[in-house]
């Protein structure tokens, strides 16, 4: 099934001229014409679920929203991007605009939010100007703010808003970038209360990716059950698979979930280099933990398959490492990054990323040892579950999975017997060097 | 490049009006913080304690706030950087790219270490966390701009071209 939603082949689909030929801001007016309950209901139906990571029901999070029309409600569009591995919100910056913003349109509706925020990354400077430019296109043309009344003969109208980040990847923990908006430190919030009650200085809001709002005009458009039949029934649509590391030909493809992981890899983006073998597949950017290349024969690239092997879909972020990858490096980076970017308001996420990170330089200084292993997974338990938000699990699960899945390869570079290169010169009596702790000896 | 102390932070009247436009789209002025900290950057190069002060009285926060809001962003630097900031991933994508060898490259190149600047003030290396572009790893930021693709021919030719700019 070659579907495409998001990147449609179509040229120019990015300037609003182009969008307008093909049926764009068509879909907002019907919308406006059903009730907001409606809308709801049909997003529910089709089964979208979340493209942020956590996969959560989206009809379902937009019904937490209360029905009082006399507060004001926040959209919050989620394009912060910052997870290792993900690249793919970018592509509906550049090539497909306008249908996010119709996708913010609808939602808004929906959610009766009068104000929306598109949360992008600082480092996106081209981005950022290619996303305001579509919005001052489609303002222009009246399909944003006060003349949509005008334009659609409709009470509702909405605002949208570009709100820049300046670099700090937990701005994209949901209740972090309501933090960053308001303009304090982006702490994440305890939760409960949770951002429908309690979010924008104190008002109901939603929050929602980038991906996942780009597909609301084709829900509507469709209808529920059109999308609901591609892909998996659980997880349904199309994602956009971001592939980089060692294949061939990286980049973004558009796919129905429930396309295998081989295919994405051999079929879409070329293989690997030199006909490698796959020692490592990380599936959903760094987060997500690590699966072993043997083991992904016939597995499918949806939410519920990715569970069933211990691992999770998240950003649809595919790392492909080959078998002449050092896994530590690779581990020790990862941590490097969540030691780097915790917020430090939990004990266990600030000092525990800290520690790992200590250990895993140790162990590739060559100094580590076996009992190094079980540190580790020891730390990462003790960080699991124990935080505020969830960056705590993501810097616990790589550490956790990886030396899990491939203790043989850990426990190699522990193992090895220490190096004692003295210069064999016995000029002068010389201060020993190596700490008795140091030293292992391998008695089998 | 390195800014005086008694240098005065002062935004243009034209300055000032785009802060308030951008404070009405928000329903508190705190809002709007980060771009005040933009502008400041780009008028000064880098943010300074005098910096900090104008923008808590321009939005009527405390010093404090906005000193904690500064040292949260990664994008923001209370040092002067170089004329051209050479910002290079060394996340995973672009680790398993090459990046720290890119890295060493650049470093040798310009013959400082991450984290300093040339003497001349041309040049800043800063190692950093995922571009966003991983797809067309390993990628350096310098300045605004992403330079995708790279290799190290490629990397010596753009420093090159900067340094005959
Ligand atoms: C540390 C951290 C970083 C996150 N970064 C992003 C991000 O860059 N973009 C994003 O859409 N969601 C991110 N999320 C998930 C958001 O908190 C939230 O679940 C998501 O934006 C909801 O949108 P969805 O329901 O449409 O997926 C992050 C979560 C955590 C814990
Ligand atoms: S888990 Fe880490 S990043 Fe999240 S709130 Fe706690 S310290 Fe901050
Ligand atoms: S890892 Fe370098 S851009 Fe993502």
């Amino acid at each position: 099934m070659d579907i495409k939603i998001l990147l449609k082949d179509i040229p120019d689909y990015h300037k609003i001229e182009v969008y307008r030929q093909h049926g764009g801001y068509e879909t907002i007016r019907k919308a406006l014409q059903k009730s907001p309950d409606e809308i709801i209901d049909e997003v529910k139906k089709s089964g979208l679920r979340g493209r942020g990571g956590a996969c959560f029901p989206t009809g379902l999070k937009w019904s937490f929203m209360p029905k009082d029309k006399n507060i004001p409600k926040f959209l919050c569009i989620n394009g912060d991007e910052s997870e290792p591995g993900s690249f793919k919100d970018r592509q509906i910056f550049e090539f497909n605009p306008h249908q996010l913003i119709e996708g913010i349109l609808i939602t808004a509706y929906a959610i009766g939010a009068q104000t929306c925020y598109i949360y992008i990354r600082g480092e996106y400077v081209k981005w950022i100007r290619l996303m305001q430019k579509a919005l001052d296109d489609a303002y222009a043309a009246g399909f944003i703010g006060e003349k949509m009344k005008e334009t659609f003969g409709t009470e509702f109208f909405t605002n949208i808003y570009i709100h820049r980040g300046a670099g700090a990847y937990i701005c994209g923990e949901e209740s972090a970038l309501m933090n960053s908006i308001e303009g304090k430190r982006g702490y994440p919030r305890v939760k409960p209360p949770f951002p429908a009650q309690y979010g924008l200085w104190g008002y109901p809001t939603t929050i929602n990716n980038v991906e996942t709002i780009a597909n609301v005009p084709a829900i509507i458009e469709n209808g529920a059950e059109w999308f609901a039949n591609i892909g998996e029934p659980k997880h349904p649509g199309t994602l956009l698979f971001g592939v980089s590391g060692h294949v061939n030909k990286p980049g973004v493809y558009e796919l129905p979930t429930g396309t295998l992981l081989t295919d994405i890899i051999y079929k879409y983006a070329g293989g690997v280099p030199g006909n490698k073998k796959i020692k490592c597949i990380i599936p959903g950017g760094t987060s997500m933990p690590p699966i072993r290349g043997d083991q992904i024969e016939g597995l499918k690239m949806d939410a519920e398959s990715l569970k069933q092997v211990g691992s999770a879909i998240g950003t649809g972020g595919i790392i492909v490492m080959d078998e002449d990858t050092d896994l530590v490096k690779v581990l020790a980076r990862i941590t490097k990054f969540y030691w780097h970017e915790s917020c430090g308001q939990c004990t266990p996420c600030r000092e525990g990323t800290g520690w790992m990170l200590k250990i895993l330089n140790r162990i590739l200084e060559g100094k580590g040892t076996s009992k190094d292993l079980d540190l580790l997974i020891d730390v990462a338990n003790n960080i699991e579950g124990h935080t505020i938000c969830a960056l705590g699990d993501a810097a616990a699960w790589p550490v956790k999975f990886m030396i899990e899945r491939f203790r043989d390869e850990f426990e190699a570079k522990v193992n090895r017997a220490i190096k004692i290169d003295i210069p064999n010169k016995v000029h002068s009596m010389r201060r020993t060097q190596i700490p008795l702790k140091e030293i292992q000896i391998n008695r089998d | 490049m390195k800014l005086e102390s008694t240098v005065e932070v002062q935004f243009s009247e034209q300055e000032l009006q785009t802060i308030e436009n951008l404070k009405t789209r928000y329903l508190k002025p705190d809002s709007v913080i980060l771009e005040v900290l933009y502008l400041l950057q780009e008028k000064y190069g880098y943010i300074t304690r005098e910096g900090m002060k104008y923008a808590a009285d321009l939005l009527g926060i405390t010093e404090e706030h906005v000193l904690g809001v500064v040292t949260f962003y990664s994008m923001f630097n209370t040092q002067p950087v170089g004329k051209y900031h050479l910002q290079v991933c060394t996340n995973v994508s672009c680790m398993l790219k090459g990046a720290y060898s890119l890295l060493k490259k650049i470093e040798s190149e310009l013959n400082i270490k991450k984290g300093e600047t040339t003497p001349d003030g041309l040049f800043t290396i800063s190692e950093v966390e995922c571009l966003g572009s991983c797809g067309t790893a390993p990628v350096i930021q310098i300045n605004e701009d992403y330079y995708e693709d790279l290799n190290e021919e490629k990397v010596t030719q753009i420093i090159k071209e900067l340094k005959n700019r």
